[in-house]
């Protein structure tokens, strides 16, 4: 379990987090919405260790990753991926490069050592190898972030990290990545946090959560999400310009 | 109302004010600047070599700024005898143009005109292209998937530039002598043994290693700012442009700066 504790993030003046609290369950899909600019993505940084927090706990199985020296932060995040929003596949490698880049350069593997593997992790993201060596510019949005958690999946992760994956994808590409996400999610039983906009998670998602104001303002069942009368998540998820969530429209509205 | 002291008062406040806050400023970048070449000393003797990349990396700072080192070279050596033999015709000293374009070129110019070149071709490309990875989110992918930066990109980088620097300047200083040669036999009409007496007499395998030595600090220069550089971009595409531009301005400006200390220093060695 990931337990987030009073959690602060400040650059500069800027406060981004304002203390939020939220226990991820394992193995269910856990989605984290909210508008943009709200920090969620920040938020996913900082329990992958690329953004440190200003203050308060990550809680990975009980132990604080926060308080942890760097050597000893290797065996936590050996268990985490993380899919990009836009997929940040290295343009310089082609896709068995990508895939492969952390079996070579961390586990000493050769190039046929590798291929099976990779060739698994492609069939699992419904990638033939026609794309095997092609450059991340021969490819589509959608195939990229494919790729992209081809290349999480290879380290065998138990938990993923998701940040946007849907957005700049059509409508059609969006379900198919949705399928995706909950056929690894079902078949490798993963615990899964997703950062989106895109409400079509919730017919996947075990739990939501809302971030607004630096802080979780919901956090619930994904299937009963529409039925609930939290004034935030009302607004949220229907997309209303009136509520507690101040938009630039009511802004506007309060000034006529 | 206040009065011309109140005034005087608070534009001092304001001026120590600002002066604090640069120098905290200034600090604060060139300790990251210096704690980023350290983490990448530490990496370099606690993890293992990228010796694949590290050559990769040669070829493309070494065989694809050849050309430009070459002709910077020959040009200087051939306008270097032009001007020498102008001032050495007054004092009647003409056969010491050999001596004073080879020692010119391997003391001074070869390295110095190698690390100027170097950094205008491949400092900023190094500081592009990690730029561009930073913006990208490609570095933290990298960190994703537990491979270290630093091993992965900046070392190999800093340890090809070092180990190249020396040979591209010693092409210069090699093209630069040539060049001085063709101007003074075949332009100025000079004797040939003149010009390489010269140089076998005065020439010291001294001059040449001291030469050799600044060119790899250059080359250190150059290789760890674009890096720093790259490696600390924000702010989308012009953050790319400005990291690029920055990176040779400051290796310039350290190159022409180290060059007068490396000089006095090796004077003493």
């Amino acid at each position: 379990m990931i337990e987030l504790k009073n959690l602060h993030k400040q650059f500069g003046e800027k406060e981004v987090t304002r203390g939020v609290n939220l226990a991820i369950p394992d193995g269910k899909m856990t989605c984290i919405i909210g508008r943009s600019g709200e920090g969620k993505s920040v938020l996913l940084k900082q329990i992958i260790g690329l953004i440190q927090p200003t203050s308060g706990e990550i809680l990975v199985n009980g132990v604080d990753i926060t308080k942890l020296p760097e050597r000893d932060l290797m065996p936590y995040f050996q268990q985490f991926g993380y899919v990009f929003q836009f997929a940040a596949l290295l343009d310089s490698l082609n896709v068995f490069e990508n895939i492969a880049i952390t079996l070579i350069e961390n586990k000493g593997m050769r190039e046929k050592e590798a291929l099976p593997l990779v060739r698994e992790k492609l069939s699992l993201v419904n990638l033939n190898e026609e794309v095997l060596y092609k450059f991340p510019s021969e490819l589509s949005g959608g195939m990229k972030k494919r790729v992209g958690l081809a290349r999480t999946l290879i380290t065998n992760p138990k938990i993923i990290l998701y940040d946007e994956p849907t957005t700049g994808l059509d409508p059609i590409t969006s379900h198919v990545i949705h399928e995706l996400m909950d056929d690894m999610q079902k078949k490798l039983h993963l615990t899964s946090v997703v950062v989106t906009h895109d409400v079509e998670f919730f017919k996947y998602a075990d739990y939501v959560a809302l971030l607004h104001d630096g802080k979780i303002q919901y956090y619930g069942d994904a299937k009963t999400i529409w039925e609930s009368d939290n004034p935030y998540i009302y607004q949220f998820i229907r997309g209303l310009t009136t509520g507690p969530i101040q938009t630039e429209i009511s802004h506007t509205k309060d000034s006529y | 109302m206040l009065t011309t002291n109140g005034v005087l008062k608070i534009m001092v406040t304001a001026l120590v004010n600002s002066l604090g806050r640069h120098t905290l400023l200034i600090c604060s970048r060139v300790g990251a600047f210096v704690v980023f070449f350290f983490n990448a000393v530490k990496t370099f003797f606690s993890t293992k070599l990228k010796v694949e990349k590290t050559i990769f990396h040669m070829e493309r700072i070494g065989v694809d700024s050849l050309l430009i080192v070459i002709l910077t070279g020959t040009f200087t050596g051939m306008v270097f005898a032009l001007q020498s033999y102008i001032g050495f015709k007054r004092v009647g000293g003409e056969q010491f143009i050999g001596t004073i374009v080879a020692l010119g070129m391997i003391r001074e110019l070869g390295p110095v005109l190698t690390g100027l070149m170097v950094t205008g071709r491949a400092g900023s490309a190094i500081a592009a292209e990690i730029g561009s990875m930073r913006i990208t989110e490609q570095i933290d992918a990298l960190k994703t998937l537990l491979v270290n930066p630093f091993q992965y990109l900046v070392v190999p980088r800093i340890l090809a530039s070092i180990i190249i620097m020396p040979l591209l300047a010693l092409f210069c200083m090699i093209c630069g002598i040539f060049g001085g040669y063709f101007v003074c036999v075949h332009v100025l009409e000079l004797s040939p043994e003149d010009y390489t007496s010269g140089i076998k007499n005065y020439v010291e395998m001294h001059d040449i290693w001291g030469g050799l030595i600044k060119s790899s600090a250059f080359g250190l220069i150059l290789s760890w700012v674009g890096s720093y550089k790259g490696y600390t971009t924000s702010g989308g595409a012009r953050g790319v442009g400005e990291s690029t531009t920055k990176s040779v301005v400051i290796a310039s400006i350290l190159i022409l700066i180290f060059n007068f200390f490396l000089t006095k220093l090796l004077e003493h060695l």
